[in-house]
């Protein structure tokens, strides 16, 4: 069982974020499942690098086994470049809400719809 | 069941709740404090799995900075959510259930986790990144001599992506049409009045946050840490400067048009090391042509490209902050 147990978990956590982005209208929310299903993939990624009996893959004598550090070094900078585009994500959020006074998407697009029939 | 595995399945649990929390949760402010908990939990689980360094920008990170942006975002804005619509919901689960199931049936593929004879440990890389690096570039963290030396590429990207994302939130929220003579407001004047405690706390923490950023800059060759970590320490620093002492004071200390400066600077350093080693005769970021001796030339190389890591990262990291709150203070 605990062969995939960590496998299945982050899969779990990824379907609750997927689900928040397309289940829920308002663009905060969406942003916030965003961030759930991303930090689930990076979950993932992290343990595909791990090794029975390893330790963290800082070199020092007393120790053969490392996990991998190649998963740790994209997911590394992958979490900087996540906020990056989170931040920009609701920097657009901001510029809907004082376009359209509200950050729910079906409503911002009735309100387009009203302006613009065609 | 080792201890392991029971800590493992207890964190795991505290990330379901914490994940359905958000979905079900129509505050977007306590959803938003529940996602700082989900990358907090997050940050154990990786240090549980060896990934120290994810683990530090995991929590400066999700728990920090995202946490803070989205609360500041949320002051722009509602903070309450309408009720979704049922029809929607069910489309959504019917969508979740097939990609999740396709997966976990993916997963079958998989290898066992942690176990030594995977594809990815009996990969050449493996050695080559954690034995023959110490030889090539003689850095004990394996993390850091992969990201600033073997990919260096990569992490130039990653650095450019952060670079671009801040341009375009400054472009979407720094200037704002019509008065910029200010009242003083709640959001502005901070906590000055109340909350001494407070004040008086973080003006002593202040100079060991931002000593500890450089620690963590400088010593990243070694021990868990580097620029991206260095970078969001510092911002934190001054995140929390603003937040107690007003936008406006913090604004005096380090100035937009400073920030404006250091967030092309630390890039342009990373892709002048790059331009550098290419007249010095070597490739594109290849550190060894910049000493004579090409492991000193590699430990110069990481130096200034983790630097100019750690300058963008922060300067993007404090420019998102005071284009969300510099918002809220002028309208």
């Amino acid at each position: 069982m605990a062969g995939h147990y960590n496998y299945w978990m982050a899969i779990v956590l990824m379907m609750i974020g997927l689900y928040i982005v397309i289940a829920h209208g308002n663009l905060v929310k969406k942003l916030l499942g965003l961030s759930v299903f991303q930090v689930s993939v990076f979950m993932l990624y992290i343990s595909l690098g791990k090794v029975r009996g390893g330790t963290a893959p800082i070199i020092e004598a007393a120790y053969t086994s490392y996990s991998h550090p190649l998963p740790h070094v994209l997911i590394l900078t992958a979490i900087v470049v996540g906020v990056a585009t989170t931040a920009l994500g609701l920097a657009l959020v901001v510029r809907i809400y004082e376009a359209y006074g509200t950050i729910d998407e079906d409503v911002a697009r009735a309100a387009e719809r009203k302006s613009d029939p065609r | 069941m080792t201890i392991f595995t029971a800590i493992d399945v207890v964190l795991f649990a505290i990330l379901v709740a914490c994940a359905l929390g958000i979905a079900r949760l129509r505050s977007l402010y306590a959803a938003a404090m529940l996602s700082g908990l989900f990358s907090l939990t997050c940050a154990s689980i990786f240090v549980l799995q060896d990934a120290v360094d994810v683990a530090f920008t995991e929590a400066a990170v999700g728990a920090g900075m995202t946490t803070v942006l989205f609360i500041g975002a949320l002051a722009l804005t509602r903070s309450r959510e309408r009720v979704t619509l049922p029809t929607r919901s069910y489309l959504a689960l019917a969508v979740a259930l097939a990609a999740g199931g396709a997966l976990l049936y993916a997963t079958a593929d998989l290898p066992a986790f942690s176990a030594p004879d995977t594809p990815v440990q009996q990969h050449p890389v493996t050695e080559r990144y954690l034995l023959t690096a110490q030889q090539e570039i003689a850095v004990p963290n394996a993390v850091t001599a992969v990201l600033a030396s073997y990919r260096g590429y990569d992490t130039l990207g990653e650095v450019a992506v952060i670079f671009t994302a801040g341009v375009a939130v400054l472009m979407l929220l720094g200037k704002v049409r019509g008065t910029t003579e200010r009242t003083p407001s709640a959001a502005s004047g901070g906590l000055q009045r109340h909350h001494r405690v407070l004040r008086v706390v973080s003006k002593v923490l202040m100079p060991f946050i931002l000593l500890f950023a450089f620690y963590v800059q400088f010593h990243g060759d070694y021990g868990p840490g580097g620029g991206f970590q260095a970078g969001v320490i510092f911002a934190a620093g001054i995140v929390l400067y603003a937040l107690v002492f007003g936008l406006n004071t913090a604004r005096q200390t380090l100035g937009l048009v400073a920030l404006r400066l250091l967030l092309p600077l630390g890039l342009l350093i990373y892709a002048g090391v790059g331009v550098a080693t290419l007249l010095l005769g070597g490739n594109f970021l290849d550190y060894n042509v910049l000493a004579t001796d090409p492991v000193h030339g590699q430990h110069l190389g990481i130096l200034l490209v983790e630097a100019g890591v750690g300058i963008t990262v922060a300067a993007a990291m404090i420019l998102l902050f005071y284009s969300f709150a510099g918002r809220g203070v002028s309208r």
